[in-house]
This record gives C-alpha cells, structure tokens and sequence, in this order.
C-alpha cells in the first residue's frame, strides 16, 4: 500500500474533480453512447444554480430538518434493536431459533415494498416514514452484530468467568466490547442504508424532506433538482458515516483496523 | 513425600487449596464424535502442592484443567476444593491460558483490577491493589497501556497478575509459557516460583515439556492418551530453591530419560485431534449456547 507521498492528501479531491469534469463534458455534448445516453442529463452548472435556489430558499430548513429527525429516528430505533437483538440471537440458540426464520422472510423485502403496509400500519405519516428508514437500518445492525458475537474467543468468556463474571453481566463485561468493532460495522453500514431508503419513505410524504424534494422533482420534471436532491443526500450520508467512524474510533481506542494495536 | 517436606522449610504453612479428583471421567464432544477424554482419574493434591500434568495432546490434561476450572462437568465422580464440590468457575480457582485471555479494550491496570471490580470493590482500592500486583510482575510503568501493545511475555504477566489478585486458592495453568520464546520462558518460570514461594497456593501446570516439568513441580503426573489416563506419578527429588545443580546434575537427566520412554511409549502417544475443553466445537458443555 507504499504510494509516493504526494497524491494521497490530493487523490480525493482529484478523484471528485474527475467525476464532475466527466460529467460535464458528457452532459454538454449530450453524448450518446449507445447503452446510456447524456442527451437528457443536467449539466453540472445548471445543478449548481438549483442548488443555489433551494439553499436560498426559506423551505430548505424544513427539508433537512424534516429528513434528519427521520433517519435519526429510524437509525436509532433499528440500533436499539438490531444490536439488542443481536445479542440475544448471537448468544442463545433457542433465540435464534425463535427469531431468524421470520427475520430471515423478513430480510430481503425491500423499503419500498413495505410502503403499503406501513401506511396502513401506522396512523401518521410521520410513523410509517420512520418505518421505512427503520427497515433499511435493521439488518445490517442486526447481521453485523451476531456476527460480531459469534466471533468473540470463547476463552474470553471462560475466563470472565473464571474472574468471577456473573451470567448477565457477561454481556456488559465481554460480548458487547468484544463484538464492537463489528457492531460499528454493521452500524455504519445501516446508516448508509437509512439515507438509502429516504427517498423511498419520503414517496409519502406530502411537503418536506430531501427524499420528497428529490421525488417530487422528478414527479414535475425538474432534472436539475433531482441531482440536487440526491447529492445532498449523498453529502449527508457520508457525513453521518464519518461522524459514526470518529465516535467509534473516541470509544475504541483500543482498536485500529488492520490489526495494529 | 521428600518434596512436599522440603517445600514447607520455605514457604508460609497453607492449609487451604486442597483438590480431590475422585474417579473422574469426561466425555467431550456430541453424537459420533462422542469419545472419553478422561477415563476413571483419581488423584489428590496437598495444599500449596505444585503439580505438573505432562503428556502428549488428546491426553485430556487439558480437560482435567477445564474440569477442576469449573468449566466442564465430569460425566462421573467428583471434584472436590477443600471438601466442598466443584460447581462452576469462581475466582478461587484462577485460570491462565497459553495465549493470554486479556480484555483488549481495557488498559492493563484494569484488566488486573477486573477481579475486583466484579466483587464491588472501590476504585481508589482497586487501582491501588493493581499497581501493587504490576510492581509484582515486574510491569511498573505498563499500567496504562493496552494489552495489544505488550508482547508475549508481558501478556502472560498481566494474566498471572489478573489471576493472582483474587487471591485464588488454586492457580490452574494451560501450558501458560508455551508459546514463548526460550529465554522468556526461562524468565516466567523463574517469576511463577518465586510468586509461589511467597504466596503458597496449589498449582497445576499443565505441559507437554520435560524441562519445564521438572523445573517447576512438586510431584508430576504422566498422563497417557485415548482414553487419557494417569500413568505414572513421579515425585522430583529435588529441593527450593531449584538451583542449577539440579537442572544439570545426573538424577535430572535419569528423569527426564524416565519421563522421555513414557512419552514415547506407543500406546502413550496414539495421536489425536486437539480438543480444548473450552471450544466452540465443545458446544454441548457450554449451557448459555
């Protein structure tokens, strides 16, 4: 992994600057390239004036907060669960045995299949739009952390015991800071799936919310917007997932990916 | 006999830390590969005695380890501290592995402290008790650093530290030194008898090394494998502290002969799969699985 030292703090930005110059050069030619096609596709400059508009515009508050509180919400309720759940499961085989065959159906349902059920499930929209991201973030939480407990040394826990761990306090003491670095994995992951289902909860939404924002553009044909919207969600995503990385890093001193103590 | 008068010239009188191990048998493992890892044992060790159980693997010294621990359950007779049955693990049967069991996420002070902290102690007490047992262990200046930036050698002090400040009445060993190198095993040696001498409890030392068993032990149990039994109890002639007289002198190398032909005794080494007591594949002891 030995680069010359130069590009690594420039690569990223390089990397970004690329992606954007392709695309321009793509969109203002209108390129046709068989398979896909630039013909229809805003240019850069034009997404850049819409973004201009929506971030003078008094209602972007209300989008962001709206979405925020959302996916906040929802990723919280699913690490609540996912982790606790995955605990249990990890750690009991009547649990899992109980538990992940309707997990299991549950799993590969997609965001936007639940949508029916969630409106008639929940009675404010608010509730069955929090479902969804709940949805989203639930299984890579809930997998990762059974992972993380079933891979924790067996001797770990012999020894707590040994130490004079009590049964319950096992879980506090060992499984859970043992199983943490995958716990965050799957925590990170299932924030990255929240934004990912915004858009798809937000279809129900009538009035706020990047997700809304985005689909209500392309119900009304504002291509620019839609770029706009998923853009912004992609910022925020990422954002939310190096904030997850540095928390998990402030809590996990003792852990460095790659092995070194 | 000789060794166990000799020992008490030295040591403070100790009359706790006594084990009973009254016609034990273990099965391991499920189903098919159900097999006896330990036929009808019977042995009793005095207390503040050092016993070394040697033997090739698949000889189930491990298993009588995770036994007296606690962590296994014979399938017949019993064992017995002090009189009273073994029912689980407790703090009074420490417990240390070949690789350390360190938690990783906690610094070394408090992974020493641990015991202390699961019995309610205060934290100025509990970090005072730690420091003492590092002065110990010779890892003054290591307190705040994490398990993962220590080597072998330190890894495996910290453990003995961790084990010993719980005050255990019987200190079980895994082959504790086994996979360290020459030198810092000759260290750790010297380190574990000299704890022992000063605080006499029981040991059992698990090891498949002539030298390290002669070294250390009281009395050594030979065991043999498939199904793992005792076959030859050898009491070492040698006095405290094991000098290097001892180590070089004619009556070491006519044990260390007398041990070599048990061990390479045919029906001693029948080889077979290592299997930790204490092990995912052992699942059907585990009762929380």
């Amino acid at each position: 992994m030995s680069t010359p030292a130069l590009p690594t703090r420039a690569l990223p930005l390089l990397s970004l600057i690329v992606c954007v110059l392709l695309w321009h050069v793509a969109s203002s030619r209108h390129m046709n390239l068989g398979l896909v096609t630039f013909q229809n596709v805003p240019q850069p400059l034009e997404v850049v004036h819409a973004a201009w508009d929506l971030f003078q515009s008094p209602k972007l508050q209300n989008h962001l907060g709206a979405s925020l509180g959302r996916v906040a919400s929802g990723f919280l309720v699913a690490a609540a669960l996912g982790v606790g759940l995955g605990l249990a499961i990890g750690r009991f085989r009547w649990v899992r045995e109980t538990l992940m065959p309707p997990l299991e159906v549950a799993r590969p349902i997609p965001a936007v299949a639940w949508i029916p059920l969630s409106i008639l499930m929940f009675p404010s929209s608010e509730g069955s739009m929090i479902f969804i991201t709940f949805v989203g973030a639930l299984f890579p939480i809930l997998l990762n952390t059974i992972h993380g407990v079933h891979g924790v040394d067996p001797r770990l826990i012999a020894s707590a015991r040994s130490l004079g761990t009590r049964r319950w306090a096992i879980f506090a003491r060992v499984i859970l800071p043992a199983a943490a670095p995958s716990v965050l994995t799957g925590l990170s992951i299932g924030m990255g799936t929240c934004w990912f289902c915004l858009v798809t909860a937000e279809m129900i939404s009538g009035q706020y919310g990047i997700g809304y924002y985005t689909w209500e553009s392309y119900t009304v044909q504002n291509y620019a917007n839609i770029i706009v919207g998923m853009l912004l969600i992609g910022f925020l995503g990422m954002g939310s997932s190096v904030l997850l990385h540095r928390a998990g890093q402030a809590l996990m001193p003792w852990y460095r990916p790659g092995g070194r103590p | 006999m000789n060794a166990i008068l000799s020992l008490s010239e030295l040591a403070p009188e100790v009359s706790t830390g006594r084990l009973d191990i009254d016609r034990v048998s273990i099965e391991l493992g499920s189903g098919a590969d159900r097999f006896t890892a330990l036929a009808d044992v019977s042995v009793n060790i005095a207390p503040g005695e050092f016993v070394c159980l040697l033997g090739p693997s698949g000889c189930g010294k491990s298993t009588l380890l995770g036994a007296l621990a606690g962590h296994l359950t014979p399938s017949r007779g019993q064992l017995r501290l002090d009189g009273a049955p073994i029912g689980g693990p407790d703090p009074e049967r420490g417990l240390v592995f070949q690789h350390h069991t360190l938690f990783p996420w906690l610094s070394v002070r408090d992974n020493v402290a641990y015991g202390l902290r699961m019995r309610g102690v205060g934290r100025a007490e509990r970090h005072a008790q730690a420091m003492t047992w590092l002065k110990e262990v010779g890892l003054e200046g290591f307190e705040h650093h994490y398990p993962g930036a220590l080597s072998g050698g330190m890894q495996q002090r910290v453990e003995i530290a961790r084990v010993l400040i719980n005050q255990p009445r019987v200190l079980l060993m895994d082959e504790p030194f086994g996979a360290l190198d020459a030198l810092t095993r000759l260290k750790m040696q010297e380190l574990l008898l000299a704890l022992w001498t000063r605080r006499r409890m029981t040991v059992v030392f698990v090891t498949h090394d002539i030298d390290e068993a002669l070294f250390m032990a009281d009395r050594i149990l030979v065991m043999s494998a498939r199904p793992g039994r005792v076959i030859e109890e050898i009491v070492v002639p040698a006095g405290r502290p094991r000098t290097a007289e001892w180590l070089t002198g004619a009556s070491f190398i006519e044990h260390k002969r007398h041990c070599l032909a048990l061990l390479r005794d045919p029906a001693v080494t029948v080889p077979l799969a290592r299997l930790s007591p204490i092990n995912p594949a052992a699942d059907a002891a585990d009762p929380a699985a």
